[in-house]
Formats: structure tokens, sequence, C-alpha cells
């Protein structure tokens, strides 16, 4: 079977998946994903959001509408246009932050795994272009594999609630911090800071 | 008469760069395609596989190709927008000449009158002065076929010696690097070599946003059990999980290599077998590096000396390993001298011409190898055979029907040009694939150069910033217009698919050379009916030179997905990695892997010598320069994609807080760059992932936006690439003024973020 999986620590925050996400035919001119900066200042560091599409998707549990289905194999669709009343609460519940109001078209618009190229037998968009590997569709026996270092997750926890989720999450068996700094890595020989600092710390 | 004939604003108002999003067909979901043409990316030296979805004669999207090997359907967002280059509202449909009095400062004119009127000027310029007086400048962006067709167009034709291309603001160190010190120009190794190295050194190389399908083979090679170090002033994405991040001083690289060398020699890191028998010249090396101390690096490459000592013991215990570069080292007034330190460190460890035992440079242009093969450089024949060897001379006459006392001399590099043309030596240009007023550096020059030019005609598909200069535009041919090979990174030799005919009056660029040739009524050489029989010559062109492409043919890359030079007959594999026992080898005839007569690699003494432009009192900063991953080389195609322009839509300064709070300077401010050179005002962002000392200034844009105003036109002696990556500039925090407006104010994006 093949499954989606998310693995952060490998997004160069290149957009190829925002991009490409917007070249799907069922939403062309629409990206459902969400590429950020954690904190720009002091990283570079980017983390991709698509949909995790929730075994219980609280966008659904909370649509007044009954806009929003579930697939039978797990795949949480965009709101159907006709029941959808571009009330946000989905945009606002979503514990992931996913769901877009498109308010131009009234409706609310999110990442359906590709619907239309993952049954029959496609990649989804933004997996396929990846130039990172950060957004990956394969088989689970393939990412065990392919990264040895990572272990994928499916469950989160926000505050009480308990999300577990279609899509898998990457995390580094070995969770040691990992953080790269300029500054620890120059030479600590006052010669050689000299014209680094004193100009600068005058 | 190459003054721009209206201001700049008139110009950009009529032709653009205009951004082309999603309209009609491209957005329109149910369309379904006439044809989907697999092919590959217009852009960068990755060269990945991409189908293009064609309907009604226009690219209309994009699917991924997950069959080609390289990328397996991978691609950055310049891959994924690329088709919003087609149709095109700024797309040249007719030929164009100056007209000052035209609201765009050019008028069209027939196709056949530009033609003639192009081949009157030549005949008037080279009766008058001299076929030296009229020069080419060409670029490695053009298929194999057409860089071939440039440099014999520009020797039999036009029998001038003054022919360059903009691949000497690329590669052209590491080409030189290599020739020295192997005796041959090209990656040695295939890009799966990267996968089960121990160590991946990464110099000088923004291979996120740079080359971004590599970052999943060093990611691949993480998970695989190696170690990544990353030698940068900047934390760019691909160092921001280094194993180790070595924050070189910019400039200072030959040191940080010599300083490796030194420790691997102290602990015995070395390969002496491989030493004693497959090289030459460690010896003097070896003695060269001894000053080289951990603490005298540490001092001159501002890297913290544990971090140098934990690098050499790294490289100097692995089994396996992969050194890559790219213009990070190879930017410098001793371009050279740094990738040969690399080399030697390489050489010292014998880790070459086996798997995952690798080395080689990333190049940029998407034929940034292959159009350095193929004679449109100034000093080069085809075959990477040198214009000066007469024996080479004699062989490529031979096949072009001259004599080879008819072939000039070797010409000047490109900057060298600008200067001959600046001082009234060379007073016509034909310019193709090169935009040189924005990607020169020290624009004011260039600029000054070209309006002295009495004739100046460019082929382009776009009116670029050089082409605003010319007396005559004539409409050439898109990427997915024309047919022809490339050589992507990796050596493999690949083919590019036509999806659309040119539009309107555009030609494909080699047809539009010929015509000139014809109308200068030297048609000799220049009646090719297609591509193919321009690379059925290149072939034979090729052959028994270095770059030997003899035995490649379009059907035989179809059928291996890429075929890698050498490939000297119908029957040979190809040579995905070079330097293996037994490989052809037409220089060493067996006496050894390198392309020496006595099969030996050279070691070559790297000698630190610092920036031709250092800091002082009056200039603090090292300014360094380079790209963003949404954006490519200077922008003619790049900055006319809405999408693409939406990611990154103006320069911004990087600058390390410590830096930014003595000038009072915080992000988003605008900020004033000076260099002796000139000066530029632009947004902050200010980050802690630039070294304090150093400022960053992504270098695509035009005009008053131009990283190259600052840049220093200092060359590398050998190879004559300029110095973008180290000049000496000044910042301040630049305060409005009233009633004036700052650039780019309109438009207004929230700063620093880098995302839409």
């Amino acid at each position: 079977m093949m499954e989606f999986f998310l693995d952060p620590n490998r997004c160069i925050g290149c957009q190829s998946c925002v991009a490409a996400c917007s070249e799907c035919d069922t939403h062309r001119g629409h990206s459902m994903i969400h590429l950020q900066y954690v904190e720009r200042p002091i990283s570079v560091q980017t983390v991709p959001v698509v949909c995790m599409h929730c075994d219980s998707p609280t966008c659904a549990e909370v649509c007044p509408a009954d806009a929003i289905k579930r697939t039978g194999d797990g795949v949480v669709q965009t709101a159907r246009k006709p029941r959808c009343i571009a009330c946000n609460n989905c945009v606002l519940a979503c514990p992931f932050g996913v769901p877009k109001m498109q308010t131009e078209l009234s409706l609310m618009m999110k990442c359906d795994m590709c619907y239309d190229r993952t049954s029959v037998g496609l990649k989804p968009m933004c997996a396929s272009v990846c130039p990172s590997g950060a957004l990956y569709f394969g088989t689970r026996e393939e990412i065990e594999q392919l990264r040895p270092r990572s272990e994928p997750i499916n469950t989160f926890q926000f505050g009480r609630q308990t999300i577990t989720t279609k899509v898998h999450m990457m995390v580094p068996r070995d969770a040691g911090v990992q953080h790269v700094d300029v500054l620890s890595a120059m030479n600590e020989d006052p010669v050689a800071r000299m014209d680094v600092f004193d100009e600068i710390d005058a | 008469m190459a003054t721009l004939p209206r201001d700049p604003d008139a110009l950009t108002n009529v032709w653009g760069p205009h951004l082309h999003r999603m309209e009609g067909s491209s957005v329109d979901t149910g369309a379904e395609p006439d044809k989907i043409v697999p092919t590959h990316c217009c852009f960068c030296g990755q060269q990945c596989g991409i189908n293009l979805k064609v309907k009604d004669n226009l690219v209309i999207g994009f699917e991924p190709r997950y069959d080609f090997p390289f990328n397996k359907g991978m691609l950055c967002p310049k891959g994924v927008k690329r088709y919003l280059q087609g149709g095109h509202p700024d797309r040249l449909t007719s030929a164009l000449q100056r007209d000052p009095k035209a609201d765009g400062g050019f008028s069209s004119i027939p196709y056949d009158v530009a033609i003639a009127r192009v081949a009157s000027e030549i005949e008037r310029i080279q009766s008058t002065h001299g076929p030296n007086a009229f020069g080419v400048l060409s670029g490695a962006s053009l298929t194999s076929e057409k860089a071939y067709l440039m440099g014999k167009f520009a020797r039999v034709c036009l029998k001038t010696k003054y022919i360059d291309y903009n691949g000497r603001l690329c590669m052209v160190s590491a080409g030189a690097a290599n020739k020295k010190a192997f005796g041959i120009d090209r990656c040695a190794n295939p890009w799966d070599d990267i996968l089960n190295a121990e160590v991946v050194v990464i110099a000088g190389s923004n291979t996120a946003e740079c080359s971004p399908i590599t970052t999943n083979y060093v990611w691949q090679a993480r998970e695989n059990g190696g170690k990544v170090i990353v030698v940068d002033p900047r934390i760019t994405p691909i160092a921001r999980t280094a194993d180790l991040f070595l924050p070189v001083k910019p400039g200072r690289d030959v040191a940080l290599f010599n300083g490796i060398l030194h420790l691997m020699i102290e602990n015995d890191w070395l390969d002496h077998e491989f030493i004693e028998n497959h090289t030459v010249g460690f010896d003097a090396v070896a003695e060269h590096v001894q000053q080289w101390t951990p603490q005298k690096t540490a001092q001159v490459t501002g890297i913290a000396e544990k971090s140098i000592r934990a690098a050499a013991e790294l490289w100097g215990t692995a089994k396996t390993s992969f050194l890559m570069h790219a213009r990070g080292i190879e930017h410098h007034s001793h371009g050279v001298e740094n990738c040969l330190s690399t080399i030697n460190i390489v050489l010292a460890s014998g880790r070459i011409g086996r798997p995952y035992c690798a080395y080689g440079t990333v190049v940029g242009q998407g034929n940034g190898q292959g159009g350095r093969e193929h004679g449109q450089k100034a000093d080069q024949l085809p075959g990477w055979r040198d214009i000066m060897n007469p024996a080479h001379r004699e062989y490529v006459a031979g096949v072009w029907g001259v004599r080879p006392e008819e072939l000039p001399e070797a010409g000047v590099d490109c900057y060298e040009m600008m200067r001959k043309i600046d001082a009234g030596e060379i007073k016509g240009l034909l310019s193709i694939c090169f935009n040189p007023k924005v990607s020169l550096p020290d624009n004011d020059f260039v600029t000054r150069a070209l309006e002295k030019l009495e004739f100046f005609t460019v082929i382009d598909f776009f009116l670029s910033e050089t082409a605003q200069h010319a007396d005559v535009v004539l409409p050439g041919s898109l990427h997915e217009e024309d047919e022809g090979v490339v050589c992507q990174v990796e050596g493999r030799v690949i083919k590019i698919n036509k999806a659309v005919d040119p539009p309107g009056d555009a030609k494909q660029d080699w047809r539009v050379i010929q015509d000139i040739a014809r109308a200068l009524g030297r048609p000799h050489g220049f009646t090719f009916d297609s591509p193919r029989a321009i690379f059925d010559e290149l072939r034979v062109a090729s052959k028994g030179g270095v770059a030997d492409y003899f035995g490649i043919t379009y059907e035989r890359i179809e059928a291996q997905n890429g075929v890698f030079w050498p490939c000297p007959s119908d029957d040979h594999p190809g040579t995905p990695r070079l330097f293996e026992a037994g490989s052809w080898n037409p220089i060493a005839k067996g006496a050894g892997p390198f392309y020496f007569p006595d099969g030996k690699a050279r070691f070559n003494v790297a000698a630190y010598r610092p920036p031709a432009e250092d800091v002082d009192e009056e200039y603090p900063v090292i300014l360094t320069t380079g790209r963003v991953v949404s954006q490519f080389l200077s922008g003619t195609q790049t900055r006319r994609i809405g999408p693409l322009v939406d990611q990154y839509p103006e320069p911004l300064v990087e600058i390390h807080p410590k830096l930014a709070q003595k000038h009072g300077i915080a992000e988003g401010d605008w900020t004033t760059v000076e260099s002796r050179r000139g000066n530029i005002t632009l947004r902050a962002q200010v980050v802690t992932t630039i070294r304090p000392d150093t400022i960053f200034i992504p270098y695509h844009w035009p005009g008053r936006k131009a990283a190259n105003q600052l840049t220093i036109a200092a060359q590398d002696p050998i190879s004559k690439i300029p110095e973008y990556k180290v000049c000496a500039v000044r910042v301040r925090k630049e305060l409005p003024v009233a009633g004036s407006q700052l650039p780019g104010t309109a438009g207004n994006r929230q700063p620093g973020t880098g995302n839409s």
C-alpha cells in the first residue's frame, strides 16, 4: 500500500511542492500546501504542511453543513461546493492549520492527496516533485529501507485531543537536537576575531 | 550606436519583464493536451527530465517524468513553472530595429531586412577595420549543436578570433583546475556515487537552491551513514543539518584545504600507494602546506580550529567520499587555486576513479558542461581541442573544409572583450544567450562599453537588458522550440526534444546564424538542414579529442537515458565514471587512468592569495553574491514568470544582527550598500545564518537592483573568471527623504519571509 510520509528534517524551503500543487488538474491555480520558515531570523528551517488526513477529522466534525467528507480509504476531501457555507469553522478548528478559505469561491479547499492521481496509480504532485524527499509517497517497506535514521509516527497530541492520521511524520530515532550556528563554528582566536568583531562591537 | 533608444521605463513598459501567470488553457482543468513531450528543463545543469504538455502549439503545463533516472520526476519550482515562458506576452515574434521614436524604442521590421542589415554592418565593419573588429558572445544554455555552430561561425564565417561565452562566469575555474590536475574537464563521477560516500564535502555550493535535485542524493547518503561537511559563509538549507559546518571567510578556501592537507600529512591519513603510482608532484605540495598549521588556518579562514581538525579527521580516515564544489569557491581571482586545493586533498586520499570515490564541480547552466566542450570558448576547438595546437587546428580545419592557417588564433575572455570594445578595438558585436549587462561585474563599465559599439545585434526570445542596446534584434528560439543535445552535471549527454514551433517570424537560432552566413555570401559550412546534421558533424569534429562524442547518437541517447562521454565508437558504452582502470583514454593510451601521457594525475601547489579587494577601514564589510531558488542567472526568463517572482520578488541584503545593530538596521529596513564602483539600496533581511563580517545579495536583477553594480571585475589570471564572491563594501541604514520614493516600494511584501 502506498502511503504519504512527511519528513520536515529534509525540507529545503524551495516551494516546489507549493508550485506543483497549484498545477494539479482538479484545483489549478490554487495551492493547498503551506510552507513556512519556523523562525527565519535564526534558521533556514522550513516546514511543509499538507493535510494529515485524520482518522477522525476535526474539520469535518466542526462543519455545520456536513460539507467535508472522508473517503472509504481515509482521504479527507475539499468541502462539497453545494454544501460549504464558507463559515471558516474548519479553518479555525484544524489542529494542523490546513484548510484554506478561498473567499472568491466561497469554498474551503484543502489537500485531497491528489485523489485524481493516486486513484490511477500516480504519486501526488507535491511528493512527485519534492527535490529533497521531504514529501514522500511510497510503501512502508520502502521508507523503512530508505530512511533508517527516522521512524514514521502518526499519533499527535494537541492538549487533551489525541489525533491519529493517515499521513505519517518522519521523526529522528535519535532525537538529539541539531542546531548549527555560525558564531559557534567560527575561530575563537582573538587575532582572527578582531577584524570581525572589534569593528562591529565598537 | 548602442545607447538605449528610450529610457529604461519606456522600454520596460513595452517589452517587460511582464509577469505571465496561468491563464486560458493553462487553467482549464479539462484541457486535454494534444501531446506530451518528454524532454528536460530549460534551466540549470541538473537537467531534470520533464514531460511538457502541449496543446495548440503552446506548452500548457507539465507532468513529472518519473522514468528519467537522474531526477525520477523531481523538479524545483523553476522547473514546475517553466512552461509559463511559452505564450508569453513579452515573446519576440518579429525582428526589431532600434527606433527612438517608437514607444518602446524599437520597431518591427521584416526578418529578411534585418538579416540583410546585420550582414551589411558586419561586412562594413570587417572590411574597414579587419575581421577582428567584429566579436561574438555566446552562451552555455545553448544546445551543444548551437554552441558548436557559434564557434564555427566565428572562426570560419566571420574569421574573427573574438568569440567567448557566458560559461566564463560559471565553470571555467573548475575546468582549468581539472585540466591541470587530471588532463580532462568533466565531473569524474555519476551522482549515484554520492549515495554511499562515507563523507560528502560540499564547498561553496548552495546546493538546495542552485542544484536542488542534488539535495536528495546528499540526504540519502546521510541515511546510508555518510557525514556531510559544508563549507560556506552562510548556513544555506543544505548546511542546516550538516555534521560539520565550516563558515569560511569569503576568499580563504585555499587556506582551508591546505590546512586539511597539512593535517592529513601530519596524521598520515594518506594513500601512499596511490600517490606513488598514480600522481606527480606530491612532495612540492606537501612542503608548501607545512606552513598551514591548524592555528594559522583558523586565523586566515575564520573557522574554529576544532572544526578544521574534525573535518581533516573525517576526510582523512574515510574509506569513500564525494567532494563537490561550485561557484562559491570558483568565482574568485584565485578560483583555479581554490579548485586545485580541493583536488589535492582528493588525490592525497586516493579516493577517485572508483565507486563512491568521487570529485566534481556542480555545473550551473543547462549546458554548462557541453557548452564548454565544443569550441565557443575563446581558446578552444571542438572536442576540447586547443586552438593554438597545430595538430588540433589541422584536424578541425579538415572537418570544416578550410586551411588550418585560415583559422584565427585564440581570442580573449568575454570581459576582456568588453575592455576591447571600450578601447575601440572591437566595433561590432553579435550576442546570443548572454545578458552581460546584468551578469558581468561592474555593470556601469559594461553599459558604457556596450554604448560604444558601432553596431550591435542580439539574437534572443525576450528583449533582455542587453538586447535593449541592440541596433537589430533577431527573434530566436526558446528551449522547447528546438531539439539538440546538452551535457548535464554528471557528464551525461542527453537530448532536448522539440515541443512547439517558434511563433511568428521567430526562428531556431541555428537557422538565424546560417541566414546571416548566407547573407554575407559565405554559406560554405552553414547549410545544415537540422540539429541532427549539425550533431553528426560535431561527432566527427570531436573524434579523437578528449571530449569524444563520436559514438553518441540521438538514438543511443534515447535508448540509454543519456550517454556519458567520452564515447569514441558505436560499440563503446560511454564512460559514467572517469579514471577507472582500463577505461578509454586517448592521451595516456594505457599508461594510466589520468589524461596525461604518463597516465598520472598532477598535484599542484595552491598558494594562498587574499581577494583582489580586501576589506579596509573605508569599506569594512565583505560582499558575496549568489542565487535564490526561484530565479535563474540574469533572470531574462524567470523574472517574467509570475509565480517565481511572487516567491522572491526583490533582492534583499542578508546581514547578521551584530553588523545590523552597529548600523541601526532592523529587519526590513532600507539599507544602502556601497562599493568603490556603485551603490544599491535594498531591504535588509537580518539573520544569524551568515558570518557577521559578510553580507549577501542575490544577483538576478538589473538596473538599480543589480548586485553587479557593486562587484569587482578582478579576474583569475588563468580561468579569467570574475571575483563575484568577494568585494569590499560599506553599509548604512537609508533614511527616507520627504517626498522621495525609495526603490521597490510598490508591490509591498512582507520582507524577510521569502514566502508568498
